[in-house]
């Protein structure tokens, strides 16, 4: 097997294919729409990677979408489809600001206190979601749409209680300043931050002007550990085998139940995390009156798929979809071209990855056509093909390769 | 009283009319085995398509189906990926999402000088004629031609599968694909139609929102509604009635909200909007509960294997 056909069998090859397809469909419909695709992918770039500012951006932007992904890899690897990301997420934002208002502990404990409300809000709201399944087999996919809704609403209730209404806003009162999470949000105000950082241009530009805050690592630090959960763990291979089989398990002993509830659990914790970082970390540090979906929960789903459900996967993901979204920003400022050319991209990049059979196929396609012209050795076309061993296994994973 | 309960009514078909629409395209698509996530997708851009072709053409007839081929043209897609290509039915479902808003704001910016919505365009008449009843109560039950058009569909589409011998290949192709297969019942073809009259339902489910409920193309003129329509394949069972009933209960209890909001109730807009959503979960724990999908649905057939 030469060293090509071996990397198209790899999933990064599909995910890889599917960026350079997303990429050239944006151009011809940029191109026919009038725009010219180098100018406006030179700005995507510019705007995405062109200052340090921007590229902190990006990493604030790829924060939530990185936990609500890996939430939605996690509850996939385990049979399950949380398409309730959104609304486990804005019950963390939620559960965080009320949390963070009411109570003012020093820094330490404060922003302990905030984080982890949210994540138990976003995971009750889980685990109410995977009770319901397992206990009366309602499916997921009703809950989740159905309690995106009430936490919108309910968002927007608190907004307008009196105890957290914001006088002359749509927003509640932000939390108090002890459960910040930037980098040295103090620090960077003061004179002496301001002298120092006047000597470091970039470093000024990223801290003065971002809310660049430690979310990111937290995420990453929770993409590793959620993969490691998965595939090193006990518990980890309970959840997978439910997944995978739900009568198997059962007949194995495993409490099928306790594990629908508890993948629930642990996604909808993830989503409340990032709800969570996401007031302690950028302004305005509160909740605001939400018209529709804001796409935390869905982007959730794009950053996943594209990941191939790899929690880790769901890192570099991301950062691509935070840059795609940030950059597009400044393609409709610099070239006037709609920024809804990012989401005809996005979908193409995620339409594509769906296809994870024809890279394999193409890999295929070529070993034959060397074979046929090395001998006549060449296995007739039919219409079957035996996959190799490495697929197999992804076969056992409840992942059928397509032919044809 | 009869006052409120007329009012109620038309309500509740009103703003039931494009969920049936988007569920009865769930429904044929997912009858035969194919995951259908992107129904909200396609409803938006039957939403855009409709209002825009409304708009330069003049006529909401023509809008109304040009919507549908458009739901089909981007349900080719998903039928593409899907079934041809057996891919995840899920994540392409997903992907048509991302995209169908993507196109349609873009489609809205490129033919209305960068706007976000379209003007008014012209509407669909209503069955008893635009002004009949005017001033009166009756008037509220004086329905869209799309509700009607909505119930008859229903009605067909229970008819074509469970007394055509189409729709108990549909619903063979959606149980036991290889079985079907056997007896020579062509399974991809099946599913590639049935995807493509998916679209072509939700196409028109977001034409009846823009050409007959309000009368232009904004972002938010479908917002969820797929998804509401989705909860409702599922709350009924898979089946063309049952989904019905669920748009219908579904609308009802968004009539109530409007109702209780216009009356003196002393509880906030924003507890009273949710009512809707924890009626649909209250209504399944107690009546409905375990759903089961067709067997084989969301799981690529692929010729030969067991």
């Amino acid at each position: 097997m030469s060293a090509v056909t071996k990397f198209l069998r790899k999933p990064i090859a599909s995910a890889i294919v599917a960026v350079a397809v997303g990429f050239a469909v944006a151009a011809i419909v940029l191109a026919v729409a009038g725009f010219a695709p180098g100018q406006s992918f030179a700005a995507l770039f510019q705007g995405a990677l062109g200052r340090p500012k921007y590229i902190a951006n990006v990493i604030i932007k790829a924060t939530p979408i990185l936990l609500t992904g890996v939430a939605v890899a996690f509850a996939y690897k385990t049979g399950l489809f949380n398409i309730g990301a959104e609304g486990q997420y804005i019950a963390g934002t939620i559960a965080a600001t009320i949390v963070g208002v009411i109570f003012d502990f020093p820094v330490p404990i404060q922003i302990l206190l905030v984080v982890v409300s949210g994540a138990l809000a976003g995971a009750l709201l889980g685990a109410f979601i995977g009770f319901l399944k397992a206990r009366f087999g309602i499916h997921e996919v009703i809950t989740s749409i159905m309690t995106n809704w009430i936490m919108l609403y309910l968002c927007n209730f608190i907004v307008s209680t009196d105890a957290f209404h914001k006088p002359n806003s749509t927003s509640a009162i932000p939390i108090n300043p002890s459960g910040y999470t930037m980098v040295l949000p103090n620090w960077k105000r003061s004179e002496a931050g301001i002298e120092f950082l006047n000597n470091i241009p970039w470093l000024k530009d990223v801290l003065l002007k971002t809310d660049l805050n430690f979310g990111f690592l937290i995420a990453v630090a929770v993409a590793i550990l959620a993969g490691i959960l998965l595939a090193r763990t006990k518990l980890g291979y309970e959840l997978r085998a439910v997944g995978n089989n739900r009568d198997a398990a059962h007949f194995a002993g495993i409490n099928v139940e306790k594990n629908i509830i508890l993948a629930m659990l642990i996604s909808g914790m993830f989503c409340g995390l990032a709800g969570a970082l996401n007031i302690t970390g950028i302004s305005p540090h509160t909740i605001t009156t939400i018209a529709a979906m804001e796409g935390y929960g869905f982007n959730g789903l794009s950053v996943a798929f594209i990941a191939g459900c790899s929690t880790v996967g769901c890192i570099p993901a991301s950062l691509l979809f935070a840059g795609l979204i940030y950059g597009g920003m400044t393609v409709q400022q610099v070239m006037g071209a709609p920024s809804d050319i990012i989401n005809i991209m996005i979908g193409t990049i995620v339409f594509f990855t769906a296809l994870p059979g024809v890279m394999p196929l193409l890999a295929d396609w070529i070993e034959r056509r060397k074979e046929a012209a090395g001998g006549p050795s060449a296995p007739q076309d039919g219409a079957s093909h035996e996959l190799p061993a490495k697929d197999g296994a992804a076969k056992a994973d409840g992942e059928k390769d397509g032919e044809e | 009283m009869l006052n409120n309960a007329i009012l109620l009514v038309g309500i509740t078909l009103m703003y039931s009319t494009p969920l049936v629409f988007g569920a009865l395209g769930g429904v044929i698509s997912e009858r035969s085995g194919v995951v259908n996530i992107g129904i909200e997708g396609m409803m938006v851009i039957g939403a855009i398509s409709a209002a825009s072709a409304s708009y330069f053409t003049q006529n909401p007839w023509i809008a109304f189906l040009i919507a549908g081929l458009c739901g089909a043209a981007v349900a080719a897609l998903h039928a593409l990926a899907s079934v041809t290509f057996s891919a995840n039915q899920t994540v392409s479902g997903v992907a048509i999402n991302l995209l169908a808003p993507g196109i349609a704001l873009f489609a809205c910016r490129s033919f209305f000088d960068g706007a976000a919505m379209t003007p008014i365009v012209p509407k669909l008449p209503k069955i008893f004629g635009d002004n009949a009843f005017a001033g009166t109560i009756w008037a509220n039950l004086n329905l869209n031609v799309t509700t009607v058009t909505a119930f008859v569909l229903a009605l067909a589409m229970w008819f074509v599968l469970y007394k055509t011998k189409w729709g108990l290949r549909v619903r063979a192709v959606g149980e036991h694909p290889a079985a079907a297969d056997t007896l020579g019942i062509d399974v991809y073809k099946t599913r590639f139609v049935c995807v493509l009259i998916s679209g072509m339902f939700a196409g028109f489910g977001g034409a009846s929102m823009t050409t007959a409920i309000i009368s232009q193309f904004t972002q938010t003129a479908i917002s969820g509604h797929g998804f509401i329509a989705l909860a409702a394949v599922i709350f009924g069972k898979w089946t063309p009635q049952g989904a019905y009933g669920a748009c219908l209960l579904f609308g009802c209890t968004q009539a109530l909200v409007v109702l209780l909001g216009g009356g003196n109730i002393v509880v906030p807009s924003q507890i009273l909007a949710m009512l809707p959503y924890f009626m649909t979960i209250i209504v399944l724990v107690l009546f409905v509960g375990r759903s089961v999908a067709p067997k084989a649905d969301g799981v690529p057939y692929i010729k030969g294997s067991r």
